[in-house]
């Protein structure tokens, strides 16, 4: 092998080192933009599953988070991780011939849930349809209405939210069980522990995810500092995230803010084993139906007329 | 002869006054005395609407003849535009005195006024018992906070007002 | 040995003015690529165009075109191996050469589309808390890293066995032989699977996206070949005989042709039962509601698929150097429009609730898609000269 400068038709004096470094100097130099971004935290990166924490390391680990959450929000957010109530199973009920399509259910979720502002999240829908065309497959609606008043004569309005479904596509292909269905029938997502790859993004049949494209950004006045690690915990860039049947709110016997704020009465919520609860007596007195049934998700997500 | 008689008479008297006895404690069913009847009206209300500033009515009306001719007021009360079963009622038929008045003659406070819709809305009345029509606040699993009928229906225009709706989500394109 | 390795190693930064200008060439789309990935990190995926109803684009375009060309080197391993036709059996090694580069690049392609890639090792077992066997995801990170593992061992046990100037003992490969065929099949199986196994996208929900995968990859992976045959040809010593090549083109007019016949099933069976979810299909051709931005993509992709398919259907054309490669270079467009984009994005359009949002890649996302690719050449080139000194004898135990 010879060490000779290889004659060109440049006739230039190229050495085989020379170009090496060259190259070494090239890529380091394209490196070089990296932004001195967070600084590397090791108990973050090992951070366990959810799941496979003790009651004690999930305590510590809550205490790191509300110190980081502290520093990055200025406010102080108190974060609980209160396990299912025993004999509950969660479901919902959406009047469709009271639901007047004003929004304020989303706004009022996204305010409740820490969502990000900028870009935005939304976590509930609002779809519009024209009274009596085809509806049922979605193509028809429309998301981005914006008439000075509701109801609007000849339409109707469908909001839809994560169905909490019995049968989850979405934790069914999470790779690595990001996202599983607590015992309470709420389908949650472990944000430490999400990779961000968006294949329970593809699964969902009702577009009830969503994903942090960049990362969020609340005003700090508008924080709520009571979260629940599972639920209204400010989140990531990166991750995936979607309702949680106001997981913080519902597991201490509140309604989820949702159903709390719709001024027209037209959610409601409530424990589907308990046979005298209003979702019982809605499944069993009026005519429900569920999103895509034929997808067989079961749904716990129940839409319903009263007129 | 006659002790046979009498003694025969005794006890279809006595079968007689048994049976009717027992036939009597099945008349009304529905309204045995022994049981507290449950009619499922809701414990805990937000506060009632304000009244209007002629409340109470006997303020005026203790003064006037009741004129009870169907008709378009003149005077007073002009601002109240009943859209509701007009060609059927008026005034009167809901109002009598400080009170609502019911089909029945009965007459009720203005805080039970759901009794005086719920004789038309019947289906509505119920479920709203039950908690499935109409606003309610609180724990799903404890008490909850009902509205009166008339906290989010105007008894005389009752056909709930459009609103402003909240600004649309922004298309995937305008995220940046 | 190990002398001779390095200085094939050393081989690798020694070549002509051209060989300097390519290398210089990748370097600078690779830095390119580089950087607007970091851009990426610090901003996040918000810099690329997909959002919330097309959650998957450009990278897992790439992704689901280079598994297939990964998938298709087992081509060339099925005729060169277990029937000895011994002009493909001396170029089966570039050929798992390439798809070792492509499984390097797939990984690329997946890493670059994550949201969270520092946390990449939760995916796996034991340490991690991988869903086997329930997501489809799992399942590919098994076999998409077992198929690099055979190809590699393969490659390096034929390395190994040129140094000493020897041919590769049969019986000791023969079983990895053996199971990279279904292998390869199953890497590409297993990847159709992720998007058929999701009723809620009903484009992808169809029982002929398996065998559409693997026909269209059976064309793309061999043409990729066909192309570097005829540059490692011409650039070293190396001697391919041209029936190889011929073989491999008439190869592709078979896949090709199950190919199309496939998009013919599709088409009818979607337009003539003429059901809501002939929607994304409508979408790629005529455009729907107006909304019609990768129509003349597909449509060209058509034309050129049918095209090239005529060329290496008719010996006579296939046999014309030029004309071949004008095949070549068809089919590889083609199949990467419709592998690609137009695959990927209709699944999302429309998306579960009906909306439409017409996904076109963002500037940074084509750059490192770039830089990307632009990696896959290097490390393929680099490879390809380290080890063509070998596999020519050139550099040997006992003949420096």
């Amino acid at each position: 092998m010879s060490k000779e400068i290889r004659k060109n038709p440049l006739e230039a004096n190229l050495h085989r080192r020379t170009f090496m470094k060259g190259i070494a100097a090239g890529l380091a130099g394209a490196v070089l933009p990296v932004s001195a971004a967070d600084a590397f935290n090791w108990d973050s990166f090992l951070q366990k599953h959810f799941k496979e924490m003790s009651d004690e390391e999930i305590k510590r680990v809550i205490e790191r988070l509300e110190k980081e959450a502290s520093l990055e929000w200025k406010k102080n957010i108190h974060i609980s991780a209160t396990k299912a109530l025993p004999n509950v199973k969660f479901g919902y009920g959406l009047d469709l011939s009271r639901c007047i399509g004003c929004r304020k259910c989303v706004y009022a979720c996204v305010e409740e849930n820490n969502q990000s502002r900028m870009p935005q999240v939304q976590w509930i829908t609002v779809l519009r349809f024209k009274k009596g065309e085809k509806w049922t497959d979605l193509e028809n609606s429309e998301k981005y209405y914006k008439p000075k008043e509701v109801p609007e004569k000849d339409f109707f309005y469908m909001p839809v939210q994560c169905q909490q479904c019995e049968n989850p596509p979405c934790v069914k292909v999470c790779p690595t069980k990001a996202t599983w269905k607590e015992p309470d029938g709420i389908v949650v997502v472990d944000y430490n522990w999400c990779i961000g790859c968006r294949y329970c993004m593809a699964a969902c049949p009702y577009g009830a995810r969503r994903f942090n494209w960049a990362k969020p950004n609340i005003p700090e006045k508008e924080l709520n500092p009571e979260a629940h690690y599972l639920g209204n915990r400010p989140r990531y860039k990166g991750v995936v995230e979607k309702c949680t049947f106001c997981i913080q709110r519902t597991r201490a016997g509140k309604y989820p803010a949702c159903v709390e704020v719709c001024p027209v009465g037209a959610r409601k919520f409530g424990n589907l084993l308990d046979p005298k609860s209003e979702i019982r007596y809605l499944i069993e007195n009026k005519r429900v139906f569920r999103l895509k049934e034929d997808l067989n998700t079961e749904p716990k997500f129940y839409y319903f007329f009263t007129t | 002869m006659h002790g046979k008689g009498t003694a025969f008479l005794m006890m279809i008297v006595t079968a007689m006054v048994s049976f009717l006895t027992f036939s009597y404690s099945y008349v009304g069913a529905g309204e045995k005395p022994a049981e507290v009847r449950k009619d499922d009206i809701p414990k805990f209300f937000v506060p009632s609407p304000p009244s209007s500033e002629n409340f109470p009515c006997s303020k005026c009306h203790q003064f006037r003849a009741a004129d009870k001719t169907k008709r378009k007021l003149q005077e007073y009360h002009t601002t109240v535009e009943l859209k509701h079963a007009e060609e059927q009622r008026w005034c009167y038929d809901c109002h009598e005195g400080d009170k609502l008045k019911l089909q029945n003659g009965q007459l009720i406070n203005f805080d039970k006024s759901y009794y005086l819709c719920g004789q038309c809305h019947g289906i509505i009345f119920r479920d709203w018992k039950a908690g499935v029509h109409g606003k309610r606040t609180g724990s799903w699993d404890g008490d909850k906070l009902y509205r009166l009928c008339v906290n989010c229906h105007d008894p005389h225009q009752p056909k709930y007002k459009p609103l402003e709706p909240k600004q649309p989500p922004k298309k995937p394109a305008d995220i940046k | 040995m190990i002398t001779v390795l390095f200085k094939a190693l050393g081989r690798t930064v020694i070549g002509d003015v051209r060989y300097y200008a390519w290398l210089s060439f990748l370097m600078v789309v690779i830095g390119l690529g580089v950087n607007a990935y970091m851009q990426q990190i610090d901003r996040g995926l918000i810099i690329t165009a997909m959002r919330d109803q097309v959650s998957w684009g450009f990278y897992i375009a790439n992704f689901t075109f280079l598994v297939g060309v990964a998938a298709a080197a087992v081509l060339l391993v099925i005729p060169a191996y277990l029937y000895q036709f011994k002009p493909i059996k001396e170029i089966v090694l570039f050929g798992e050469i390439l798809a070792v580069t492509a499984i390097i690049m797939c990984i690329l392609f997946i890493m670059v589309d994550l949201g969270q890639p520092m946390r990449v090792w939760h995916l796996l077992p034991v340490i991690g808390m991988m869903n086997f066997p329930s997501s489809l995801l799992a399942w590919d990170v098994i076999v998409l890293n077992g198929y690099l593992l055979i190809n590699l061992l393969l490659v390096f046990y034929a390395l190994g066995r040129f140094v000493q100037g020897k041919d590769y003992k049969l019986s000791l490969v023969l079983p990895l032989i053996l199971l990279s065929i279904p292998w390869a099949v199953s890497i590409h199986t297993v990847t159709a699977f992720l998007y058929n196994g999701l009723p809620a996208r009903p484009f992808w929900n169809a029982s002929i996206l398996a065998p559409r995968f693997l026909a269209s990859a059976f064309c793309s992976g061999p043409a990729i070949m066909i192309i570097l045959l005829q540059v490692i040809r011409r650039a070293s010593k190396v001697e391919i005989d041209n029936k190889a090549i011929f073989k491999i083109a008439e190869l592709i007019a078979y896949t090709m042709g199950i190919n199309l016949f496939l998009l013919g099933a599709e088409i009818f069976k979607e337009f003539y039962s003429g059901s809501i979810h002939k929607a994304p299909l409508e979408y790629l051709y005529l455009g729907l509601h107006g909304k019609a931005l990768l129509v003349p993509w597909m449509r060209t992709a058509l034309v050129f698929n049918i095209t090239a398919f005529v060329i290496f259907l008719l010996p006579k054309m296939r046999e014309n150097f030029y004309a071949l490669n004008i095949g070549a270079v068809l089919i590889i467009a083609g199949v990467y429009i419709e592998k690609g984009m137009g695959l990927i994005v209709p699944g999302f359009i429309p998306d579960s609730l009906g909306e439409i949002y017409e996904y076109w890649p963002s500037s940074q996302e084509i750059i490192i898609t770039a830089g990307i690719w632009a990696f896959g050449a290097l490390f393929y080139t680099l490879f390809a000269k380290f080890i063509i000194p070998v596999y020519t004898g050139e550099l040997k135990i006992g003949n420096q």
